[in-house]
């Protein structure tokens, strides 16, 4: 995109509060773009900042929608806007854009690729090999095969409906629980995650978190999942009660998990460090250079089209 | 049956240990105080040979024993097997297709997911405790890449319906085109290399492709390349390989096997683009169970004069 096709970017402006990730990397290609005003560079507090300088500001990115009066539009970097307040931004008639699906396949990938971990004991046999202890004791535990095996995904959007494509190709017997059943999959609906954890070896966790979802995997789940039993978790840490989730690793009630997420990032429990049988990350399953790439374009798309006055391209449906 | 003698020719799996102690007269080759008075002593009790990928049936064991009639090999790769000399001398090499394609199958995603998305990079990272809060890790997708397999066999075939559903191209070299696949075929190695972004090897290992992963293929994978290898170790020139890596000529390798097992290069340690596994495609509970089970299965119907289930020779 040629930026002199455009309106000049002085008339474009962009109000950014704290820069997301993207920035880091992508920056440029905003800035060629439009004028971004950038709160955080400034000496000002923020309140003071917006008042000099944001009285005619339209669009934000990412959030922050006080203290500007003019404000239309918040394009956000992200796919969930938990940390947007969306009741207000519906009585100022102020719209949202989320990123749409463009982190799903990598955050799908992960998941698949943490459970392949746990299951065939990638990253501890990596440790037993990089520790030297192959060429000591050429005995390694055997895993265990995914073909047949039952997963239960929490969640089927995006992400989950992506994760049950990928394990299904393995031969794994793919079923979900989700708020509604979906009408067009092939795969087994569970109106609860209690009946689907008894009849699961894995759970692989999709879902948004909500006031409904949080702590939902709890003692109960655990246990109808069994010592074999193996949760990946690439959603948020607290969907699962991550006290009782460490209680029941140590005393070998779970056969593993892979964890992307955490109660209190970037805290991971430190009781499970010994463990041979749990894989961390460090909420990394959507961060990929191309991700980065595709939510500036999706972003800068967004921003473009406002300015044109076109339709939105990721609205956020304002159910709120 | 118990009359039948078999060598097992190394510890591979203990339920096969222990199967076949329960029907034939086992012998084990390992620890040996004296080899030579354990061949004056047994061989012309010795029918059969049960080998792995470490040890299998060269002809310096099967001049030994001179009874020998059937190889029966604990895995699907007969490289260590000299099955010409098999031929020769009349004796029957089984080995165990199928079971564990899935599992190999199942690795070579791992393996690509693992060095792509640095999960096992990450993994040391947040274990060491240096993740702070707003700090992110980078890795490199692997959904819609470019996949290239070196192999189009059974295992070739699983890695590539597996990679489709990640919505991978998928295209390979073979000996031979496949005209009833749907994959694009390159009717060499360079070329395959040239064109795909992850190169996985999953052909047998023979005089052919040894060393058919060499310096020039990988020029050709280029600096954002990756290499998986579940294949032989030694169809990869591993000096060529780890300089390779060292230098940043290689974006990155995935490998469940090495030259010399158990020895890995040590300058794979200090890469954090290099994920190494101590050969383990097809080391799950039930894979080894259906392995060691076709094993015996094949012996049975030997020594019962049956028709062998899995023959090679």
């Amino acid at each position: 995109m040629d930026p002199q096709d455009h309106q000049q970017p002085e008339l474009r402006q962009v109000l950014v509060l704290q820069p997301p990730f993207v920035f880091n990397i992508h920056e440029h290609l905003f800035a060629d773009r439009f004028h971004v005003l950038k709160a955080y560079d400034s000496p000002l507090p923020t309140r003071d900042f917006l008042q000099a300088n944001a009285q005619s500001v339209k669009v934000v990115l990412c959030s922050g929608i006080r203290d500007l009066p003019a404000l239309k539009l918040v394009v956000t970097d992200a796919t969930g806007v938990n940390h947007i307040d969306m009741a207000e931004c519906v009585r100022r008639g102020i719209k949202v854009t989320n990123v749409g699906d463009v982190y799903s396949d990598d955050v799908a990938d992960a998941a698949v690729g943490l459970l392949i971990d746990v299951m065939r004991r990638i990253t501890s046999g990596e440790r037993f090999v990089r520790d030297g202890c192959w060429t000591t004791s050429r005995e390694y535990p055997l895993g265990a095969k995914l073909g047949g095996k039952r997963v239960g995904i929490v969640g089927l959007g995006n992400i989950g409906s992506r994760v049950a494509t990928r394990l299904e190709a393995m031969g794994c017997i793919v079923s979900y629980t989700s708020r509604r059943k979906k009408q067009s999959t092939p795969f087994t609906f569970y109106p609860n995650i209690l009946q689907l954890a008894f009849d699961s070896d894995a759970l692989v966790l999709c879902c948004a978190l909500t006031n409904n979802t949080r702590h939902m995997i709890d003692n109960k789940v655990m246990k109808a999942l069994g010592k074999k039993g193996i949760i990946v978790n690439v959603a948020r840490g607290a969907l699962v009660d991550e006290v009782e989730l460490v209680k029941c690793l140590l005393e070998g009630e779970l056969g593993g998990v892979g964890l992307d997420v955490f109660e209190n990032e970037p805290n991971a429990p430190r009781e499970l460090f010994e463990l041979d049988n749990v894989v961390f990350l460090p909420h990394a399953a959507a961060f990929t250079n191309e991700s980065f790439y595709d939510v500036a374009q999706v972003m800068i798309a967004n921003l473009e089209v406002f300015f044109g006055n076109k339709p939105l391209l990721t609205l956020v449906n304002n159910k709120f | 049956m118990e009359a039948m003698g078999v060598l097992m020719t190394y510890p591979m799996s203990s339920y096969l240990e222990q199967q076949l102690q329960n029907r034939f007269t086992l012998f084990r080759l390992w620890n040996l105080p004296n080899k030579t008075h354990f061949f004056n002593h047994n061989a012309h009790n010795i029918q059969a040979v049960v080998g792995s990928t470490h040890i299998g049936a060269d002809p310096e064991l099967i001049d030994s024993l001179p009874a020998l009639e059937i190889v029966s090999s604990f895995s699907v790769g007969l490289d260590k097997v000299d099955l010409a000399y098999c031929k020769e001398k009349g004796i029957r090499v089984t080995n165990t297709p199928d079971v564990l394609t899935d599992d190999v199958a199942d690795t070579a995603i791992g393996l690509i997911l693992a060095t792509l998305r640095r999960i096992c990079e990450d993994d040391r990272f947040v274990r060491s405790g240096l993740w702070k809060k707003d700090e992110f890790k980078l890795s490199v997708k692997f959904s819609g890449k470019k996949v290239g397999i070196l192999g189009l066999g059974r295992i070739g075939t699983a890695i590539a319906k597996r990679a489709e559903s990640f919505n991978c191209s998928i295209s390979y070299h073979s000996r031979s085109e496949k005209p009833e696949s749907k994959y694009k075929y390159y009717p060499s190695v360079i070329k395959l290399a040239s064109n795909c972004d992850i190169l996985v090897v999953a052909c047998a290992l023979t005089e052919q492709t040894r060393h058919i992963i060499n310096r020039e293929v990988i020029d050709a994978l280029g600096p954002k390349g990756v290499l998986v290898n579940i294949g032989r170790g030694a169809h990869v020139d591993e000096r060529e390989l780890v300089s390779a890596l060292v230098e940043g000529r290689l974006a990155g390798a995935g490998l469940d096997v090495f030259e010399h097992e158990p020895q890995v290069p040590e300058e794979l340690f200090g890469l954090d683009n290099v994920v190494v596994l101590p050969h383990v495609a097809s080391s799950t509970v039930e894979t080894e169970m259906a392995m060691a089970d076709l094993v015996v299965g094949n012996l049975e119907a030997h020594f019962l004069k049956k028709p062998l289930l899995t023959p090679v020779v």
